[in-house]
């Protein structure tokens, strides 16, 4: 610990200050060699929390999360445990909807331990989040432990610097001066100033800064990170973001899961690319398109419109941030069934009529003619067990009917079975065929529902972090001091990256052997 | 105009190798001579450039679309972006031993390429996007300064442990050339068996469909429970020998892992036959050519290339693919393994950064990691997709 702050030049300093505040003087031995001046250079020697109070509690996490060490630690623990999480895939993308059975069964032992340990579903774990969760705190940390005094450091530059401090740096030179000093230093400060450096001269010395706004550039890239975070966070809110799904028939109105909205279908296509029509390897689709309107009730609950669009695959619908995207496109459902009547002694055809499939009851009557049509029973997925009809399910697979055929004037008829696919035998006595005649298919657009409403949050986070990016990365913070004392001029450079190019920029002033240059 | 695309990527093809070749002239002369084939050099580099966009903007024109959505556009595009980078960060630091090395990998990349089918497909409607172009060249610009960042890692390692001065490197310095020479075996036997015509297929059943996998090279090892349909004899093998293991699942993984599978003996056997001729390491051959660089300068330039293509990797590969993710797929993120591999890559290159900056890790340690950083983008390229099946299903 250091227990002399005081400098040789007079000024006091801080407890934890490395490098006097005035002068930039070593204060201690450890720091009194010309690696450490280097290292020391990136907070400009100033005390930080971090590196001053290390006793209580508080300090102890505080200088755990501000430390760099294990911010890495924790940033190759998450892409570690990331790696491991792509070796097979993850839950929601398996064809299985009980996972507990199905990685033993495709994996093997390795694929019982994925599952076992957490790893089929780690991004959205709560130790995922946790891992997360400890770098924003560091993040937050680390920054405010060095972005302080980096502040206060950088806006109170003095112009001269003590000759130690100068001849420590990395690169710095000693000459012997023939010519005049204030001539030479004028002539350095124009050269300087020419290169787009802000000069300041105080006497016989000189600080020529440039970039110094980058160095804000990593802390503005970590805000950034901070505000992404804080997004991914909120979605943890009740309301905040939905997912959901649902498929809309054509013609049909619908509501949209989760929400008070109604969506209708006002016809979904399929285009493939004319070209690969005929090809060997099948179509290529070149659009799926869904005409949507979207619908809210109004309190006597009619349906008013909102909003209409036409929805492609990458444009979706988006109404005050709910979306909805085609997703899925299922053609040729069936929705209606058309029948033809036909007199058997005559072969005539009587006429047609068609069953819509939504809407089928007992009291429904078809007229043909002068005949009435009624549904006795139907079986959607038609099937004999123990010679008795049964319907498999109600997917329209082999839908079945018992039709009743009256006469005008009559209260009975006669009965007929029709099968799709099938020529049942009607009872001889029978007068009237019924035939298919046709069906009616519609297509079938799967939407995905989202309301996401941490997306401008993530927008502005993304933002910030490039900007920061760019300028920490693409900008440089470059210093030369420059000093003349008894008839020798110390000359002293520093920059945060790109020595190479600081060293070119010294050598264009006249100081050329800087560029040859090699230290180790 | 198809003929002018195709000759317009064989003239960028001639152009990067003679580039190449007149760059290790230059890296291996030692007089003064040198200034005419110096500018030589990075001139014929540029002209391979500019030939290079000419030729993907006559595929925009033939196509209708930016040529990066099947795995041949997006390599060449690699390749594309590779040398990019290469000429400004030449245009910084002027080394000429970095194209020395940069330029033979961009004609092997491009090589690599056009091992895969080159024909022109229509978009499928999750591609029809302006943000997939926008994402997919600003990453890959970005993991082209990663691997000008990898290769200035390498340069600085043959020239350490060429040296002499670690001799504890040695062996996996070796090695990580060993799996380059690999790359190069596999392009060159995937082209020559391309110009032979040569053609082997199966069919075998995916997800309840059968499928017929065809392969390029000759079958090593074949699909799970397939049946040969048509194997040509390659040398009076036919193979194959084994099958792939049941979780392979990628599209055409099998093939895939067939063409790994060649790489790595195409690529051990060119060693052997170089290591019986020279009778020394491969660093211990390419020392000579970078000898009289600066080391500091090596491992700055190592650096620059991740603090050029860190920014861009981020804009493209993260914010850029989110918005586009979040068209296309209603999520701005969804662990999906591509995905998570970018992730992967961005997290790897923050921990260098931190690395270098706050923990000092310069010079021998910053350029494994350089090296280590583009070894994770190739098995992104190479590997995932041959094991997974995931929404980027073609790169
Ligand atoms: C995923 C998380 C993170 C990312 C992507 C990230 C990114 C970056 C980047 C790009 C830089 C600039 C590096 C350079 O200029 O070479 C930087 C600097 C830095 N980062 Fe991070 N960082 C992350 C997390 C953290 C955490 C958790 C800490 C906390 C200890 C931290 C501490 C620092 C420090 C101290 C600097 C140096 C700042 C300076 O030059 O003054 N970073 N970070």
């Amino acid at each position: 610990m250091i227990e002399n702050t005081k400098c040789e030049c007079g000024h006091n300093n801080p407890l934890g200050t490395v490098l006097c505040e005035h002068c930039g003087r070593p204060l201690d031995e450890i720091s009194d060699s010309k690696e450490k001046i280097d290292k020391e250079m990136r907070y400009e020697g100033k005390a930080r929390r971090s590196l001053t109070y290390q006793t209580s509690i508080m300090d102890q996490v505080w200088n755990f999360f501000s430390s760099v060490k294990i911010a890495i630690v924790l940033i190759i623990i998450t892409l570690i445990m990331s790696g491991i999480g792509t070796i097979f895939p993850q839950e929601q993308f398996i064809p299985s909807s009980s996972p507990d059975t199905y990685y033993e069964q495709t994996y093997g032992t390795l694929g019982k331990w994925f599952y076992q340990l957490g790893f089929s579903d780690m991004y959205s774990s709560w130790w995922f989040a946790t891992l997360m969760s400890m770098i924003g705190i560091s993040l937050v940390i680390c920054s405010l432990d060095r972005v302080i005094p980096l502040y206060r450091a950088l806006k109170n530059q003095k112009v001269a610097k003590s000759t130690v401090f100068i001849e420590r740096q990395r690169i710095s030179l000693k000459e012997n001066m023939l010519e005049d000093v204030p001539a030479k230093i004028d002539d350095l400060a124009d050269k300087l100033a020419a290169k787009r450096y802000h000069v300041r001269r105080e006497g016989n010395t000189l600080l020529a800064e440039k970039g110094r706004f980058s160095r804000w550039g990593p802390y503005i890239n970590h805000i950034g990170l901070i505000i992404f975070l804080v997004g991914i966070l909120l979605r943890y809110l009740p309301g905040w973001n939905l997912d959901d799904y649902v498929w809309v028939q054509e013609g049909q109105t619908v509501r949209v899961p989760q929400t008070h909205y109604y969506v209708k279908n006002e016809g979904s296509s399929i285009e493939y690319y004319k070209s690969t029509e005929k090809s060997n390897k099948g179509p290529i689709v070149s659009k799926y398109r869904t005409k949507a309107v979207l619908y809210q009730k109004d309190s006597a609950g009619k349906l008013i419109p909102l909003t209409k669009k036409t929805i492609l695959v990458n444009d979706p619908l988006n109404y005050q941030g709910l979306k909805l995207y085609q997703s899925d496109f299922r053609s040729g459902d069936l929705t209606g069934i058309k029948f033809s009547l036909i007199d058997r002694k005559t072969k005539k055809n009587l006429g047609v009529f068609s069953v819509n499939l939504s809407q089928i009851s007992e009291s429904q009557i078809y007229k043909v003619g002068d005949l009435r049509v009624k549904i006795k029973d139907y079986y959607p997925d038609f099937a004999i067990e123990n010679n008795v009809p049964v319907t498999k399910s109600q997917d329209p697979n082999q839908p079945a009917f018992l039709f009743e055929t009256i006469e005008k004037g009559k209260t009975k008829g006669e009965n007929s079975l029709v099968i799709s696919g099938m020529n049942f035998p009607n009872p001889k006595s029978n007068k009237y065929d019924i035939g298919l005649a046709g069906f009616d298919m519609v297509n079938t657009a799967g939407l995905m529902v989202r309301v996401e409403k941490s997306l401008p949050i993530y927008l502005i986070g993304g933002i910030i972090s490039m900007i920061g990016l760019v300028m920490g990365f693409y900008w440089q913070h470059r210093r030369v001091w420059i000093r003349v004392q008894d008839r020798i001029l110390y000359l002293g450079a520093h920059t945060n990256k790109n020595w190479f190019a600081l060293r070119r920029e010294l050598s264009q002033i006249g100081f050329s052997h800087l560029v040859k240059e090699i230290e180790k | 105009m198809t003929t002018v695309m195709n000759n317009l990527l064989y003239g960028t093809f001639i152009l990067y190798l003679v580039s190449a070749i007149v760059f290790v002239v230059v890296a291996t002369e030692s007089k003064n001579r040198s200034k005419v084939w110096r500018r030589l050099a990075i001139i014929l580099s540029i002209a391979g450039v500019v030939i290079h966009v000419a030729f993907m903007i006559t595929r925009i024109v033939i196509g209708g679309h930016f040529p990066t959505s099947n795995m041949f556009e997006f390599i060449a595009f690699l390749c594309f972006a590779l040398v990019l980078a290469f000429i400004v960060i030449f245009a910084i630091y002027r080394t000429y031993v970095l194209g020395a090395f940069v330029m033979p990998l961009a004609v092997v990349l491009l090589a690599y390429a056009a091992v895969f089918p080159r024909n022109i497909q229509p978009l499928i409607p999750a591609l029809q996007s302006h943000w997939l172009y926008i994402h997919v060249t600003t990453a890959a610009l970005g993991q082209g300064a990663f691997a000008v960042s990898c290769v200035a890692g390498l340069i600085y390692l043959i020239y350490q442990v060429g040296k002499g001065e670690k001799p504890k490197h040695a062996k996996y310095l070796e090695m990580t050339l060993i799996i380059l020479v690999m790359l190069v075996g596999f392009s060159i036997a995937s082209l020559l068996f391309q110009t032979f015509g040569y053609q082997a297929s199966f069919i075998h059943q995916v997800n309840e469909n059968q499928v017929i996998e065809e392969y390029n090279l000759p079958p090593i090892v074949a699909p799970n429970e397939s049946k040969a349909v048509k194997v040509d004899q390659f040398l009076s093998y036919q193979g194959p020998l084994f099958e792939a293991p049941s979780w392979m699942k990628g599209e055409k993984a099998a093939s895939k892992f067939n063409s790994v599978i060649w790489g790595i003996v195409v690529g051990l056997v060119l060693y052997a036959i170089y290591r019986a001729i020279a009778r020394k390491n491969l660093y211990q051959l390419l020392y000579p050519l970078v000898r009289k660089l600066d080391p500091e300068l090596l491992d700055e330039i190592s650096y620059r290339g991740v603090a050029i293509g860190y920014p861009l990797f981020t804009l493209g590969a993260l914010i850029f693919a989110m918005i586009w993710a979040n068209e296309a797929w209603g999520r701005p993120w969804g662990w999906d393994p591509k995905e998570t591999w970018a992730f992967i890559t961005w997290m790897f290159y923050s921990a260098y950064l931190h690395l270098r900056l706050s923990r000092g890790w310069v010079g021998m340690k910053s350029a494994w990691l350089a090296v280590g950083g583009f070894v994770i983008i190739m098995l992104n390229l190479i590997v995932i997709n041959l094991v997974i099946s995931g929404l980027h299903s073609y790169a």
